[in-house]
C-alpha cells in the first residue's frame, strides 16, 4: 500500500513537473518574438544576430529542461 | 506498459530506443556491437562520403555534393569565426566534426525503421562532456588562473558580485547538463510523438488525418533535427569563446 502511494506519488511529481515547459515555451516566444519586432524595424541588422537569437533560444529552453530532467528522474531513478 | 487491445497491432512509443546487440544475444558490453554502433558507423560513413568523394573532382563548377559539401564547410567557418573570433578559428575541425556528427545522427534516425542515436543521453552526454572539459582545460593552459575571473562579473554593482560569482559558477556546471539534454530530449520527444501519433492510425476512422499529421510533425521533425545539431554547435562555440579569451566585452 505504501509502494503504491510512493509510486502515485512519482507519477504525480513527473506530471506537475512538466508544467515547467509552458515556462520555456513563454521564455522561447519571448525571444522569438522580440527579436522578430526587431528586425522588422531595422531588416538589415537581422541576419547577422541569427546566432544571437539561437543562443538566446538556447539559454531560454535550458531550463525547461531541467523540468524534464526531473521528470525523468521521478520516472526513472527515485 | 502497452495497452494490451485485440488488434495484434501494439507498439510501444519507446520501443524504437532499445539498444539490441547486432549479433545475437541479449546481454550488452562494452564491445558489444550494437543498433547504435551500426547507425553511428553508417553516419560516419555518409560524412566521409560526402566529404570526401563530393569534394574529389574539385570542380570550378560545383556538383551537387561538391556544393553542399563547400556550404557546410563554409557556414561552420563563419559561425565559428563570428562567435569566438579570430583565436577560435583553431578549433574549427572539431567543431565542424561535432556538427556533422550530430546532424547525420539526427537526421539518419529519420529514416523509418532506423536508430536515432542521439537521442540516447549516454551518446549526448560523451559529446557535451568532452566539450566541457576541453573547454575548462584550454581555457586554464591560455588563461591561467585568469580563467576563473570569468566568474567574477566586473560590470556588476560591487555588492552584487558575490552572488553573481556563485550564479555563475553554477551555471558554468550545468553547462553540461543542459547541453547533452537539450539535444536527447529534443530527438526522444519529437520521435515519440511520433510514434503516439502513428498509434492512433490503427482505427480506422482517424486514419487520413492521423496520416497527413505524422506527414506534418515529420516534417517539423525534420526542421527540429538540423535547428537542434545547429544549436548544439553554436553552444559548443559560445563555450569555446570564454575559453579562448575573447569573452569579455
Amino acid at each position: 500500500m505504501e509502494g503504491d502511494i510512493a509510486q502515485m506519488g512519482k507519477y504525480i511529481g513527473a506530471g506537475l513537473a512538466t508544467i515547467g515547459l509552458g515556462g520555456a515555451g513563454i521564455g522561447v516566444g519571448h525571444v522569438a518574438g522580440n527579436f522578430l519586432a526587431g528586425a522588422l524595424r531595422n531588416p538589415s541588422a537581422a541576419p547577422g544576430q541569427t546566432a544571437t537569437l539561437f543562443v538566446g533560444i538556447a539559454f531560454a529552453e535550458a531550463l525547461g529542461i531541467f523540468s524534464f530532467l526531473i521528470a525523468l528522474l521521478l520516472m526513472f531513478a527515485v | 506498459m502497452a495497452a494490451d487491445g485485440g488488434s495484434g497491432f501494439n507498439i510501444h512509443p519507446m520501443d524504437q530506443f532499445i539498444v539490441k546487440p547486432l549479433f545475437g544475444g541479449s546481454d550488452i558490453h562494452w564491445y558489444t556491437v550494437t543498433n547504435v554502433t551500426l547507425w553511428m558507423a553508417i553516419g560516419v560513413l555518409c560524412i566521409a562520403a560526402l566529404l570526401v568523394l563530393g569534394t574529389r573532382r574539385r570542380a570550378i563548377v560545383p556538383s551537387r555534393s561538391q556544393s553542399i559539401a563547400e556550404l557546410i564547410y563554409g557556414f561552420i567557418h563563419n559561425m565559428v569565426e563570428d562567435v569566438t573570433g579570430h583565436e577560435g578559428v583553431k578549433y574549427f575541425p572539431y567543431v565542424m566534426t561535432l556538427f556533422l556528427f550530430v546532424l547525420f545522427a539526427n537526421l539518419l534516425g529519420l529514416l523509418p525503421m532506423s536508430f536515432t542515436t542521439t537521442s540516447h543521453v549516454a551518446v549526448t552526454v560523451v559529446l557535451a562532456l568532452l566539450v566541457f572539459l576541453g573547454v575548462t582545460i584550454l581555457g586554464f593552459a591560455k588563461q591561467g588562473i585568469g580563467f576563473l575571473s570569468m566568474f567574477w562579473v566586473t560590470s556588476a554593482p560591487a555588492p552584487v558580485r558575490p552572488v553573481l560569482a556563485v550564479i555563475e559558477v553554477i551555471s558554468y556546471f550545468v553547462r553540461p547538463v543542459s547541453h547533452s539534454i537539450r539535444l536527447a530530449g529534443n530527438l526522444m520527444a519529437g520521435h515519440a510523438v511520433i510514434k503516439v501519433i502513428a498509434g492512433f492510425a490503427s482505427l480506422a476512422v482517424v486514419s487520413p488525418v492521423v496520416i497527413g499529421a505524422v506527414t506534418a510533425i515529420y516534417a517539423l521533425e525534420l526542421l527540429v533535427a538540423v535547428v537542434q545539431a545547429y544549436v548544439f554547435t553554436i553552444l559548443t562555440c559560445v563555450y569555446l569563446r570564454d575559453a579562448v579569451g575573447g569573452a569579455h566585452h
